[in-house]
């Protein structure tokens, strides 16, 4: 018992990380700009893809730099040459331009490396036991990106709350005529946010690829996650996000160990119900089989008990 | 507006029998094309009458997602829950008529668009507490809540396989059955016209112009005493009864309903044809549904990057076009009479020589990576509209590019003339506006 409470445990939190490293450059992206960008996990797709291929070219290390720089690149072309046409069209339509970018990238990285999975292997450098618990080693790669994951965090914290340029992004935000006003660059610092966040994505595909399958349709199984994350830790939460992150990886991780379902609870209850009927079927659902829901059970669970998200400031 | 008015005073006292079908010739010319398209030449196959069928079906469901979007101002990512419970729904009654239940199966859509209205008014409770944003997260949360569901109840749903059931096996009305895909054509046509007529009286109900209301300023419609939660759970109803029911049409034209009704795929299809279309007009999502019903139908059996030119053009869309297709045509509107518009359309055809010349060198460039990455056992050689490439010389790939340059190149420069005709004709508009309001 204790065995699988710490190994779920455990592997919930590295879940948990990976999930919070994604979230967080969305979280930023709308914090910042209140651009729900729903390119983003195919942003991350890409930073998966390209330190794959980068990998392969210049080794993992230079690779773990470059994607994500490429992938910020990327992100502030998307802004520049994109986003900020239909900007004055309203947050729907951006919605709606990132979410036909989110189509394209996915058949652009379809077209550049097929439609199987790539052979994205973790590199030797990391790919060692780092401890082992009950018998289970516990990879470096999975230890990095923690240390990436809680790195990220930090980063954020800070620099939006306690620099100049923090200060700057958020009055861009609120008051842009009045910061433009002031002398600085509005339309800079959203394509500098969005870059940021883009990067922020790649770099967790450069961890994540490992840890997923390196494939075209990694966006889409990975995605609807992310925004769960984003409405359950409450909208623009960075804080929020993590400890949401933390919950969703955790639970899940959890819900598939267990291997029993309601059914059986009853039955031990002294509870019979009749094989066949439509009841049945409910009951008998084992828990590891809900796992892949839970993200979107808690989500309508958020949205009745606390429309407002974990640490959001109002009501969604 | 103004000129509706006018028309309306000159028609005044004239017998109704010439007055009626002239207030309603919209209507009416709808209801001919859909009687007699099936017998056009080209369409009177079983081919053409299917893709009918399916464009009959995409249009009521754009249009009871533009309940929502156009009408209300509520960006759904999960549109297709409606639609597949909607499909379950006709195809679990439609199993029932098989095992000897007296009902005509004309009858059996009814039973999606109750089944729509009951999950519309579920998942509207939860979701309609704010719109944006929000409203966008929690519908695609809940598309993915029932699409994983639909897995985890094999009894219910089926499984991977999907529901069957036959369409033949029924009490026949007037002694018709639904045997041959043109019987099937008008049962679908019949309720998509009655479902096009409600949805459009019910943009003219005073709950249609207060759903108008909450899009445009929720605060303002919360202040005159109509809660906008309540104005957008009756906009989730009535949306959810129409997809509802566009999914019993589904049930009857294919007689299999499977978990991929209600997935994210058909959600974000209905989100394009709307957009497409144009969200602002009643007509627009019928038109986006009948593009992109057609160009699927076509395309996707030339080209395996179908998705990708279809987010290309979604984007082009949004960025360029935003009131959609619709709105391009509508803005010819005014310009129409006048002396320049003649001049407005040759401009269109000389323009469109270089954009077309692009599209061929971008087209060819998708399609050689494409049969590079994702069907390299086809070989390079192939051929690109009639004209034969190997994509593994290096000079159709330069060719390619050059293509693709030099059209847009030239594109840019006649632009330039599709620009002038436009002011020119915008001008002539102007003044005859000014002469007849003097």
């Amino acid at each position: 018992m204790t065995e699988i409470v710490a190994v779920s445990l455990l592997n919930g939190i590295v879940y948990g990380l990976l999930l919070f490293m994604l979230t967080s450059g969305l979280t930023l992206i709308f914090s910042m700009m209140g651009v729900l960008n729903f390119a983003h996990a195919s942003v991350f797709m890409l930073g998966a893809y390209l330190s794959f291929q980068l990998g392969r070219w210049i080794g993992f290390w230079p690779a773990l730099v470059t994607a994500p720089i490429l992938c910020g690149l990327i992100g502030a072309a998307i802004e520049r040459y994109g986003l900020r046409y239909v900007h004055r069209s309203g947050h729907v339509a951006e919605i709606l331009f990132t979410f036909g970018l989110a189509y394209v990238i996915e058949e652009l990285v379809t077209m550049a490396w097929g439609r199987n999975a790539v052979a994205n292997s973790v590199p030797p450098s990391i790919d060692f036991a780092l401890f082992s618990l009950f018998g289970s080693s516990f990879p470096a790669y999975k230890g990095l990106m923690m240390v990436i994951s809680v790195a990220m965090f930090a980063f954020l914290y800070v620099a939006l709350r306690s620099t100049r340029i923090g200060l700057v992004i958020q009055a861009a935000l609120t008051h842009p005529e009045m910061t433009s006003a002031l002398g600085h660059d509005v339309p800079g610092v959203f394509v500098l946010v969005f870059a940021l966040g883009s990067a922020l994505a790649g770099l967790a595909g450069v961890i994540g690829g490992f840890m997923l399958l390196t494939q075209p349709t990694l966006a889409q199984a990975i995605g609807p996650i992310v925004f769960v994350v984003v409405v359950v830790g409450g909208l623009g939460s960075l804080a929020g996000a993590f400890i949401a992150s933390m919950l969703i990886g955790v639970l899940q991780t959890f819900a598939v160990a267990i291997d029993y379902s309601l059914a059986d609870v009853l039955r031990a209850g002294g509870v019979a119900v009749a094989r066949g009927s439509l009841l049945y079927d409910f009951v008998s659902i084992k828990v590891s089989t809900v796992a892949p829901i839970v993200p979107y059970l808690l989500l309508v669970l958020t949205l009745v008990v606390r429309p407002r998200g974990l640490l959001g400031k109002r009501d969604v | 507006m103004s000129g509706r008015a006018i028309a309306g005073l000159g028609v005044r006292g004239r017998h109704w029998a010439f007055d009626w079908p002239m207030r309603h010739r919209g209507w009416l010319a709808t209801f001919a094309a859909l009687v007699l398209l099936p017998l056009v030449p080209g369409l009177n196959s079983d081919f053409g009458r299917s893709l009918l069928t399916q464009m009959a079906i995409a249009a009521v469901f754009a249009l009871s997602y533009n309940v929502l979007f156009g009408q209300t101002g509520l960006l759904s990512f999960g549109h297709a829950v409606y639609f597949g419970i909607g499909g379950y729904a006709a195809i679990h009654l439609m199993r029932a008529v098989n095992h000897g239940l007296a009902l005509p199966m004309p009858f059996v859509p009814l039973a999606g668009a109750i089944a729509g209205v009951a999950f519309g008014a579920l998942f509207g409770a939860l979701t309609t507490r704010r719109a944006g944003t929000i409203f966008a997260l929690i519908t695609l949360g809940i598309g993915e809540l029932a699409y994983a569901a639909a897995f985890m109840l094999p009894n219910l749903f089926g499984g991977e396989e999907g529901v069957t059931a036959s369409r033949t096996r029924a009490p026949e009305v007037l002694g018709i059955g639904l045997a041959s895909q043109i019987a099937v054509y008008y049962v679908v046509a019949a309720w998509a016209f009655v479902a096009a007529l409600s949805m459009r009286a019910f943009t003219a109900t005073p709950v249609g112009r207060m759903c108008n209301a909450v899009r445009d300023n929720p605060q303002r419609a919360a202040f005159v005493g109509y809660d906008p939660r309540i104005v957008r759970l009756v906009a989730c109803c009535v949306s959810g009864l129409f997809a509802g029911l566009a999914g019993g049409l589904h049930a009857i034209n294919y007689e299999i309903v499977a978990a991929d009704s209600l997935g994210a795929l058909r959600s974000g299809g209905v989100l394009l044809m709307t957009c497409i279309g144009g969200a602002g007009h009643f007509a627009g999502p019928v038109l986006g549904a009948m593009v992109l019903t057609w160009l699927e139908a076509s395309l996707s059996g030339y080209t395996s990057a179908w998705l990708l030119y279809l987010g290309l053009f979604f984007m082009v869309i949004v960025v360029f076009a935003p009131r959609g297709v619709a709105g391009l045509i509508a803005m010819h509107a005014p310009v129409v009479r006048t002396p320049a518009f003649a001049r407005v359309l040759l401009a269109y055809v000389v323009a469109a020589a270089p954009a077309g010349v692009t599209m061929g060198g971008l087209v060819a460039l998708i399609e050689m990576s494409y049969r590079v990455s994702t069907q390299p056992e086809l070989g390079t050689k192939m051929r690109i509209a009639g004209i034969a490439v190997d994509a593994a010389s290096s000079a159709s790939w330069v060719g390619a590019v050059f293509v693709a340059t030099a059209g847009f190149v030239a594109f840019r420069a006649t632009w330039r003339v599709v620009a002038a005709a436009w002011t020119l004709a915008e001008e002539q508009s102007r003044a005859v506006k000014g002469t007849s309001s003097s």
